[in-house]
């Protein structure tokens, strides 16, 4: 051990060893602040996913709430915060229906209510309810009521002060429950307004918020006791759309690591195998002097593995300073402080780290062992080959084993891994293929200018070496445009899935001999005729035939699915926005259904099934014969069940429709419902907004994280440069002694540099374009059109990364004596 | 590592000839070049009795380095076998053999063959630390002293005249203070002053140190101050 510290000093001092730290260096920086910072963010994000809660967890039911219960949630040690909801007529100037909702001082426990002085001015984050004898009133409301701020209105029994404008309220979201404008007001005002009697439909609220492992032992003790009536929710079960959010931005802060580490294991394989290179006539010198082959794989062992524990913390130090430095930049852009990093992502740095180097600095490690000690009288014994393609394959499975644990993904691991793997051996065949093809005799005597000619010669000579260079150069390339153009086209398609053209208003209750009165109301106010979707509210009694209840299910959200009534649609094209994942579209006349899969999955439905339906007193069946896939972020209206036009038409049916509505045209809206009282008109453009706010900061979030991938991406074409540095030196000094002028020798370079620059710029182009569709298409599920930057651009940074290095090693190669040179390299 | 005497089988020990320190016997040496057989060496005999110091002459391609390499137990050959300080050195396996040489052989090669990350000091302690040596240290500096480069301890090869980087390899080959010292043109990279102070070197720590000398040379004038000159020509011993 102590021979190899000193080993290790001495190869250090030389700079044998500097490319290679840097490389496990920014490696494990590179994954540790992805990883620490993805933490982070995953942690703040469920946080605040849960902000559209309104809690951690929330229980509703209605009827009150036992007292046993909200002294359980007391008992678990987390807040504790009360509403009731109800909808009353409110009067001002004017009356209209209201959503009222008494909360208690303390509500919301997650995110915060954002409340203005008047309708359209500044708005300012509150620090508690409303207060006693007060009531704050949405925008529409304060129209509808003709009560502006400072007036009073009148509720129930009681009278109010309506002391603000409610902005946004974190818990109201784009559920089709929140029909009537909101009224907040204080919980202890309730009892006042006389409103909450024996057989008022009232909701009861619970809100309860802390940490997780209290939040979900009390999900747990609270849950087996609930009865008809009663539910829990928290963020999975709650909101499937933020949900759906949050899952895409784990999938791109994931594969961000996964490409660092593979990136960096790259770096480390031509790292190590340089250092190798350079030590192979120490070890035939150490041989010769009797070292025995397991003590020189001891020292060397040894020597890396200071190394790499030396690295993983410098690695693991900068990260955490790095990730700091993240948090603070977009801590304007989070908005929201984030949680403190926990230890596990520093283990899971080092982990990977340790892997890296000795998966891919040990092969090359395990050929200085086998120098042939007769090297120190003939060079040309090389370096011994063979036997390490089984260490290399060892390596990148324990790695990629570790990288699909830190991605927590096995499919996007897989296609990770199995994507560079897949693309260094393609890359590695082409550049080989295309070099030799290239530089076939045939080709090569085109070529007028003798500099040009040599240099071509010199790319068929070293074909092999070369095209790991290229393969590598290649991956590199490929990583950076992923990195930049891929992952620009990816954001904007996910952006677009989730478009600022997203509806934010939906109509229900549309009755069928109002359909055409309203599509010619829409055409007169020249506003585009939204899609109406009909509706049939019914309840799923059979499957197969055999009855099913709630006790057929032991997982609370099926429970919930099979007691509530399905809102069934029937259609005979597919909606834009659904995508069949199994079976077939039915035809209209069939006695089909078409079903979400999720929902599928959950019920234990499958292809063929037969469901039996109750609506209202009559009963229908049907098979099922496809499933289909939603975009629930698309916030468009969806169905879990959808039948053919055939199965439902007939039954008592009302349509709905979700729509967006420009705020110019609010007034058409208010003409709407005067001349179609029944019509129930939602405004969602506050959920919209909600939901967009959290994908655009989670956006933000990964692209900071991407930097870091991109390091990694520009240290392995470093590293692939410096690879042949040596050789070429070699080279452009005999060539010197041989009387080459300067500008034969830098042409010589120029033109074996700018021919690999252009296949690798080619390669990687071909290989981000292709990873790029797969991603989109397997993991993320968006449309990538092909991109016209992408393809001028990777050419062109391949020729201009070569070109830049081609200048700076010829300055090298030059500034040193062909005789110095030389003689270094005896 | 322990490289004490004890750790190396004793059982390849023959006593044939006390007083030899290397004995070949039908060496031959036989290499593939495409589809025929190259004979480098042919049936050598050669015994070296302790002290002495004896050249290998021959044009170029003559098979003397590829005979040093085979005496060193670096190459092996396809027939015959080599004892060195009584051992049996084909009988061994390579770490076997290396131990041996650990404790045994100090080479000096015509390209030096120091280690460029390596300082003057640091290459003359390697084969001590390898050895585990506590003394490497002292001794490194004593020997430097002895070639003259007392000063230049913490230079870099790189830094180092060609005779300076020589003189430092002799260094190496002395500190462990061999029984056999191989010397494979030793001078062939040198020019004629630095060589005639390398060579002048060569030999007065071979006699203060009482080393046997294997040298390899085609300095026909270098090898006539050796006790006894073996002539190669195509493999075979000529004269």
């Amino acid at each position: 051990m102590r021979q190899s510290w000193k080993m290790l000093l001495r190869d250090w001092r030389a700079g044998e060893l500097r490319v290679l730290a840097l490389a496990l260096t920014v490696a494990v920086a590179a994954i540790t602040s992805v990883a620490f910072f993805a933490d982070r963010v995953g942690q703040g994000l469920a946080r605040d996913a849960h902000q559209l809660l309104g809690a951690d967890l929330v229980m509703v039911a209605d009827q009150p709430w036992p007292r046993e219960v909200a002294a359980q949630i007391e008992r678990a040690g987390v807040q504790r915060a009360e509403a009731i909801n109800f909808i009353s007529m409110a009067s001002g100037k004017e009356s209209s229906l209201s959503g009222v909702k008494g909360v208690s001082e303390n509500y919301p426990l997650r995110g915060r209510l954002r409340i203005a002085r008047a309708p359209g001015a500044p708005d300012a984050p509150a620090e508690r309810g409303p207060a006693p004898g007060t009531v704050w009133l949405e925008e529409r409301l304060v129209t509808a009521l003709g009560a502006p701020v400072g007036s009073r209105i009148k509720l129930g029994r009681a009278e109010f002060e309506v002391a603000a404008v409610i902005t946004l309220e974190p818990e109201r979201s784009a559920s089709f429950f929140n029909i009537a404008p909101r009224l907040l007001m204080n919980l202890a005002d309730v009892p006042s307004t006389a409103l909450v009697q024996t057989g008022s439909r009232v909701w009861y609220y619970l809100y309860a918020a802390g940490p997780a492992e209290r939040i979900r032992s009390l999900e747990e003790s609270v849950r087996p006791k609930l009865g008809r009536g009663q539910r829990v929710e928290n963020l999975e079960t709650g909101r499937p759309e933020i949900r759906s959010a949050v899952d895409r931005a784990q999938r791109f802060l994931g594969l961000t690591a996964l490409l660092a580490a593979i990136l960096a294991g790259v770096a480390v394989a031509l790292g190590a195998r340089r250092f190798v290179e350079r030590h192979l006539d120490g070890c035939a010198v150490m041989r010769c002097f009797g070292a025995t082959q397991s003590q020189l794989l001891r020292l060397h062992a040894a020597e890396f593995l200071i190394l790499g524990l030396a690295a993983c913390a410098a690695g693991c130090a900068v990260g955490f300073v790095a990730q700091e430095a993240i948090a603070a930049t977009v801590a304007e852009v989070v908005q929201t402080e984030l949680p403190p990093p926990r230890a596990l992502p520093a283990v899971q740095g080092f982990l990977v780290g340790l892997v890296l180097l000795l998966g891919f600095a040990l092969p090359p490690l395990v050929q200085l062992k086998n120098v042939p000690a007769v090297r120190v009288m003939r060079r040309e014994s090389g370096a011994p080959k063979g036997g390490t393609i089984v260490a290399y394959a060892a390596g990148l499975i324990s790695l990629s084993a570790l990288l699909v644990w830190q991605a927590g993904d096995l499919q996007l691991g897989l296609i990770v891994v199995g994507g560079f793997a897949a693309a260094v051996a393609v890359f590695f065949v082409l550049a080989w293929g295309i070099l030799r093809l290239a530089t076939h005799r045939r080709v090569v005597s085109l070529v007028a200018n003798s500099t040009l000619r040599y240099g071509l010669a010199n790319l068929r000579r070293h074909a092999r070496g070369n095209a790991v260079q290229v393969a590598s150069l290649a991956l590199g390339l490929t990583a950076v445009l992923l990195l930049t153009f891929t992952r620009n086209d990816l954001v904007e398609a996910w952006r677009r899935s989730a478009p600022p053209d997203a509806p934010n208003r939906f109509l229900i209750g549309v009755q069928p001999e109002q359909l055409e009165p309203l599509q010619a109301f829409f055409a007169a106010h020249k506003v585009a005729v939204p899609d109406l979707y009909p509706m049939v509210r019914g309840r799923l009694v059979a499957v197969n035939g055999a009855p099913v209840s709630e006790a057929d299910y032991s997982e609370e959200r099926a429970k919930r699915l099979v007691e509530r009534e399905f809102n069934l649609s029937y259609m005979s094209e597919l909606p834009g926005h659904n995508q069949v994942t199994a079976g077939a579209w039915f035809s209209p006349t069939e006695r089909a259904l078409s079903v979400e899969q999720g929902i599928a999955n959950r019920l234990g439905w499958k292809l063929g099934d037969e469901l039996t339906f109750a609506v209202g007193s009559e009963r229908f069946s049907a098979r099922i014969t496809s499933l289909r896939k939603l975009r629930w972020d698309s916030m468009k209206v969806n169905f879990f069940v959808v039948t053919a036009p055939a199965v439902l038409e007939g039954f008592p049916v009302s349509f709905i429709s979700a729509f967006r509505l420009e705020p110019e045209a609010q007034p058409v809206i208010t003409e709407l419902a005067e001349r179609f009282p029944n019509i129930t008109v939602i405004d969602a453009a506050a959920a919209v907004r909600q939901a967009q706010g959290v994908i655009d900061q989670l956006i933000s979030a990964v692209q900071f994280v991407f930097l870091f991938a991109l390091a990694a991406g520009l240290l392995v074409l470093y590293s692939a440069l410096v690879a042949t540095e040596d050789e070429r030196r070699r080279e452009a000094a005999v060539m010197r002694v041989y009387g080459a002028s300067r500008a034969q020798v830098t042409g010589t370079q120029r033109a074996e540099f700018l021919a690999m620059g252009a296949v690798a710029g080619l390669l990687a182009t071909i290989g981000a374009a292709v990873i790029g569709q797969l991603l989109a298409r397997r993991v993320f599920e968006l449309d990538l059109p092909p991109s016209a930057a992408l393809w001028i651009a990777g050419p062109l940074a391949g020729l201009a990364l070569l070109s830049l290095n081609a200048w700076l090693s010829s300055r090298k190669v030059l500034r040193a004596s062909p005789a110095l040179t030389l003689r270094d390299s005896v | 590592m322990d490289f004490s005497a004890a750790a190396v089988p004793g059982n390849h020990r023959t006593m044939k000839n006390n007083n030899s320190v290397l004995s070949a016997r039908g060496i031959g040496k036989t290499v593939k070049s495409g589809a025929n057989d190259l004979v480098i060496l042919r049936e050598i005999d050669l015994a070296v009795t302790r002290g002495e110091a004896v050249a290998v002459v021959g044009a170029s391609g003559s098979g003397k380095s590829t005979l040093l390499a085979i005496l060193a137990g670096l190459d092996t050959p396809s027939r015959g076998n080599v004892e060195l300080d009584g051992q049996d050195l084909f009988v061994m396996d390579e770490d076997q053999r290396a131990r041996l040489r650990a404790m045994s052989v100090g080479f000096v090669f015509q390209s030096f063959q120091l280690l460029p990350a390596l300082t003057a000091l640091e290459n003359v302690m390697l084969p001590l630390e390898l050895a585990n040596d506590d003394e490497a240290d002292a001794k490194a500096k004593e020997v430097l002293e002895r070639v003259g480069l007392g000063e230049r301890l913490h230079h870099y090869p790189k830094h180092l005249s060609g005779g300076e980087q020589q003189r430092v390899a002799l260094a190496r080959a002395f500190v462990v203070r061999p029984k056999l010292l191989l010397a494979d043109e030793p001078t062939g990279s040198l020019d004629a002053d630095s060589g005639a102070e390398v060579i002048r070197l060569l030999f007065e720590m071979n006699r203060e140190y009482g080393t046997t000398l294997v040298m390899v040379t085609h300095d026909e004038s270098l090898a006539a101050r050796c006790g006894r000159i073996v002539r190669l020509a195509a493999g075979r011993i000529v004269a």
